[in-house]
């Protein structure tokens, strides 16, 4: 535990806590005229609402500005009221009054576009097949990155049969980690690598000085999950004592410009990630059925007795299980923290989508947990096609207890024994 | 440092509504993790509807009263919703469940399309003026010394520590009874109840029913203190305090959460003291520490004394084969 | 095969994946005697137990208790019914006494329903006719001594007695022990068969796994054996100990040959 601690000061200390003052979301609305000259448009009513809750509203003024003051940094959505455009104009693109994932960082003085041009009449059939094909290509890219997390929560629950509260913890550490080598100047393909070393220390030091004892002082399993529950909330409010409260953003990639693939609009960053995220599933998939250890690992999750009769080395399974389980979930952080930002609670705010993931899959199956985490980030993205974002996690939790009631092993499940 | 500055207000933090309400939520936790073997981890859930529930109610223009019975309502369709799909599943798919639908429930009161209910991130407000307008207690101060409580304080603990007085005898009596009896044999081992001809899925319902509605009256109790429900309220950590409580006092012992909760608050506010008035820190860095100490503190718990305070070491650690 | 079985099994079958842990095609169990199930190691007898029992649910089969259809009857209303079973590997309840283990046992309690729980003078009097019961029984099983004692502190033999007990606390017509001798110390066995033929003159029936060849020759009247899922004999003990293809199922597989 001690040492645990002093890795934990070692690697976060020494950050200074970024302040929050002056932090706002505006712009500027024109359109364009037949002259080609740009026009301020005034008294558009803009909404800046976040998770579902008003923050502030404002109407732009004779020169087409607008800004509305912030609490903090966080993901904002800013909604452009199209009935108080003038009458003619309209956005460029009808799908686009609402912007959904506003990033503003601490102090920043964000600000957002929405282009205007002749209004539409409607949004074309093509317009929504571009906006669905844009959530697909999104929910694919979240979907992977919780598939990647999920894997290690399955197979550690199958191998020791703990539900590791913790693991957001293992997801937030990788990325913390990476964000202060990335800090340091190393690019962040560099620094995801300390930050995946980082998180498969963690894994060790959890499973060598905790609750590989704790296992052998035969505790139950709904005790260790208390347990796993008080790290969670000690590593959390650790992170917060040095990383601060405040997201971040890592150096690289902070700001793009997104490019066109068919019907598809997307950030470069975010192709990487989905070749990243999916290229590592699917070696993950390829070691556990072609290497002796994959193989190893899923015949102590599938019975653990027999495997330990077969000969198989139990204590070193786990072992390996915690190292590279934790450092995929570290890896899913800093993707995650790729697309969004790097802050102390982010891995709890994906905790359900793994669990509801790992549940879907069925407990303690690896593919399972792949399976599920890409269909629970698609079904979440894909939902706000037709409700508002809040709802994503609604969807993911109603898409978990459906398959509870009709198939309770989930997707790759397999009914257990009794008696 | 001024020694007062510290040891007093963490009297008033023990003995205070906070304390109380806590108290409760432990009771039902005590009656689902440390009677049925029930992982909820969302218990934070009930006292969200129970706490909603009310407010709502009242803000829609009902008694106080009917407010209360719709909170303790809303948490028994609570339960049910959560007990059916899961409880006839392995341990862990409750606790993951439950944890996820508290989380949802708390987006769901800062949601724009509920907000006509539940007005948002802003929540409601002062809903509970019938409880005070019956207030016996005279105008004054009653106390001694720095610890001392106005009249209307006074009330909301009173009332509250008589809830928990009421919640624990009413579990004293469940738990001493057969019915109680069953509860404990699901704890030990569900295929030995059934077995035995016990309907383990009914029982486990009606286990996370009756913790439900504990939950449900701490959270009110919360809500009626504060005059307020606001969605940040509601976060899982509540649920893990709960937790700390009932394992600081004793799982299965029927004072375990009175006595937990007691000496939670006592320590927190102890500990917040001395970080601000021995050490000079700011209100963050507090805070931080603070939580990370429960959750040191709730893993050490577990760890090196699971039976709690009271509890003995004996019942705790059988081992069994 | 008796007029009248307590039990009767057709077609029962379930899988593991592609291991065939049971595939009874018929089986009857005989009123009011005591029948023992045999078979090697793995042969399917607890997976039989757990799927008549309703612990397990099979691929296929139907069968009746007491000329009931019970093919989809869930396990506790099985055991209300009279049909009991204990475990192989023994499933006390730790941390509770040895008499709360034996009270809890008992059938149609009023004091276990909710409301009447909260009202003592409602289940007082149940409660003490129980304890009476459960003090006999204990009796019977040399446990009397051990009563206040937790059940998790007890040696594995007694653990095996406890749970049969407790069983009988239940009062059922149909018994399914599984090796309920198993780890219990040899001047005990003696006393146990005692207990277990005294339940048969009672009227109970009782359906017992066992590995010891001298038990079962010496209690059984009908004795069954199975072996990879199959039903591969049935009759007297003195059929079944002579039939070759029993002779075969324990010695082709190098397990103790039956006496
Ligand atoms: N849940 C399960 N999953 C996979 N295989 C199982 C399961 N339960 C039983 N089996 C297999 O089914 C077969 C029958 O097992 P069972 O426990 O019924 O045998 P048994 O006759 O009781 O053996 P023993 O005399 O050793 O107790 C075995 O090969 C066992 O490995
Ligand atoms: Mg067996």
């Amino acid at each position: 535990m001690l040492g645990l601690t002093v890795l934990l000061v070692a690697v976060l200390g020494g950050v200074a806590h970024a302040q929050e003052s002056g932090t706002s979301v505006g712009g500027t609305i024109f359109r364009v005229d037949d002259a080609g000259d740009r026009q301020p448009v005034a008294g558009v009513q803009l909404t800046v609402r976040q998770g579902g809750t008003d923050v502030g509203r404002a109407e732009t003024s004779e020169d087409g500005t607008w800004r509305v003051e912030l609490p903090g940094a966080g993901t904002y959505q800013v909604e452009l009221d199209t009935k108080s455009l003038p009458a003619g104009v309209g956005l460029r693109d009808p799908d686009r009054a609402r912007l959904d994932n506003v990033e503003v960082l601490g102090g920043q003085q964000k600000n957002v576009l929405f282009p205007l041009g002749k209004a539409a009449s409607k949004a074309t059939l093509g317009d929504r097949f571009d906006r669905f094909a844009d959530l697909t290509a999104n929910g694919l890219k979240v979907g992977a990155i919780v598939a990647l997390a999920a894997v290690g929560l399955s197979l550690i629950f199958g191998i020791t049969g703990l539900v590791n509260f913790a693991h957001s913890e293992l997801v937030t550490f990788g990325a913390l980690v990476a964000w202060e080598f990335n800090s340091l100047g190393l690019p962040l393909l560099v620094a995801a690598l300390f930050g995946m070393a980082g998180g498969a220390l963690l894994g060790f030091a959890l499973e060598r000085g905790l609750f590989g004892p704790l296992r052998r002082r035969r505790m139950s399993t709904t005790a260790l999950m208390v347990v796993s529950i008080g790290l969670s909330q000690l590593l959390r409010n650790l992170y917060l004592l040095f990383f601060g409260g405040s997201p971040r953003r890592f150096e690289d990639y902070a700001i793009q410009q997104s490019v066109q693939i068919g019907p598809i609009t997307i950030l470069p960053k975010d192709i990487v990630i989905i070749v990243i995220s999916l290229s590592v599933l699917l070696a993950v998939g390829w070691l556990l059925k072609s290497t002796r250890t994959g193989t190893a690992m899923r015949a102590v999750a599938d019975n653990r007795d027999l495997a330990e009769s077969s000969g198989i080395d139990v204590q070193r399974i786990i072992l390996i299980t915690w190292v590279s389980g934790a450092a995929l979930a570290g890896l899913g952080g800093i993707l995650y923290g790729t697309t969004q930002t790097v802050s102390f609670d982010m891995g709890f705010t994906i905790l359900l989508a793994m669990f509801a993931a790992v549940v879907l899959g069925g407990l303690g199956s690896a593919y399972g947990a792949m399976v599920g985490g890409l269909v629970i980030g698609m079904a979440g993205e894909i939902s706000t096609y037709w409700l508002e974002t809040e709802f994503k996690y609604v969807t993911a939790l109603g898409v978990l207890i459906v398959v509870l009631l009709v198939r309770p092993q989930g997707i790759l499940g397999i009914r257990e024994r009794v008696g | 440092m001024d020694l007062g500055n510290i040891v007093f207000p963490a009297i008033r933090a023990a003995i205070g509504v906070p304390a109380a309400a806590y108290a409760l939520a432990a009771l039902g936790l005590n009656v689902h993790f440390g009677y049925t073997g029930l992982s909820n981890f969302g218990q934070v859930g009930f006292m969200l509807v129970g706490a909603y529930g009310t407010a709502i109610t009242v803000d829609n223009g009902g008694p106080l009263w009917l407010g209360v019975l719709v909170g303790i309502g809303a948490a028994v369709i609570l339960g049910l919703l959560l007990g059916l799909p899961t409880l006839r599943l392995r341990a862990d798919y409750l606790a993951i469940v439950t944890i996820a639908t508290a989380e949802i429930l708390r987006l769901l009161t800062r949601t724009q399309r509920l907000s006509g209910l539940t007005k948002g991130v802003f929540g409601i407000q002062r809903f509970a003026n019938d409880f005070y307008r019956i207030n016996p207690i005279p105008d004054g101060r009653y106390g001694i010394g720095q610890v001392s409580f106005s009249a209307r304080n006074l009330w909301v603990i009173l009332v509250g520590w008589g809830l928990v007085a009421l919640v624990s005898l009413l579990t004293f009596l469940l738990v001493r009874s057969p019915w109680g009896r069953v509860l404990k044999s699901i704890r030990e081992d569900e295929d030995a109840a059934r077995s035995l001809g016990k309907s383990v899925f009914t029982y486990k319902l009606q286990s996370l029913v009756l913790g439900g509605v504990f939950g449900a009256l701490a959270g009110i109790l919360l809500a009626i203190d504060t005059q307020s429900v606001n969605p940040d309220t509601y976060l899982a950590v509540v649920t893990f305090f709960a937790y700390t409580v009932l394992v600081l006092g004793g799982p299965a012992k029927v004072l375990g959460p009175v006595l937990g909760s007691v000496v939670f608050w006592l320590l927190l506010q102890l500990t917040d003291g001395i970080l601000r008035e021995g050490f000079n820190m700011s209100g963050g860095d507090v805070g931080a520490i603070r939580f990370a100490l429960v959750g040191l503190g709730l893993m050490l718990l577990m760890i090196f004394r699971p039976q709690g305070i009271i509890g003995t070491r004996e019942g705790a650690v059988l081992d069994d084969r | 095969m008796t007029a009248d079985p307590i039990l009767v099994v057709d077609g029962l079958r379930r899988t593991f994946g592609g291991l065939v842990a049971v595939d009874v095609e018929h089986l009857e169990v005989p009123r009011g005697a005591i029948t023992a199930l045999i078979g090697p190691n793995g042969a399917g007898k607890t997976t039989f137990f757990n799927l008549v029992t309703g612990f397990d649910r099979p691929d296929a089969g139907t069968w009746r208790f007491n000329g009931r259809d019970v093919s989809h009857t869930s396990a506790p209303k099985l055991a209300r019914l009279g049909m009991v079973r204990t475990f192989q590997l023994t499933k006390v309840l730790p941390r509770m006494t040895v008499l709360e283990n034996m009270l809890l046992a008992a059938s149609n309690q009023r004091g276990e329903r909710f409301l009447a729980a909260l009202v003592p003078s409602v289940w007082r009097p149940e409660e003490a006719a129980n304890l009476e019961r459960a003090r006999e029984l204990l009796a019977r099983f040399g446990l009397d001594a051990k009563r206040d004692d937790w059940a998790g502190s007890m040696s594995g033999g007694q653990r095996k007695l406890l749970e049969m007990a407790r069983a009988l606390m239940v009062e059922p017509t149909l018994l399914m022990l599984d090796e309920p001798m198993a780890g219990v110390n040899p001047a005990l066995t003696e006393s146990l068969l005692g207990h277990v033929t005294a339940l048969r003159d009672e009227g109970r029936t009782i359906l017992f796994v066992e590995h010891d060849m001298d038990v079962v020759m010496s209690i059984s009247d009908r004795v069954v054996c199975m072996a990879q899922g199959r039903v591969i004999a049935q009759g007297t003990p003195d059929q079944v100990a002579n039939d070759d293809a029993v002779i075969e199922a324990y010695l082709g597989r190098s397990h103790e040959a039956p006496a």
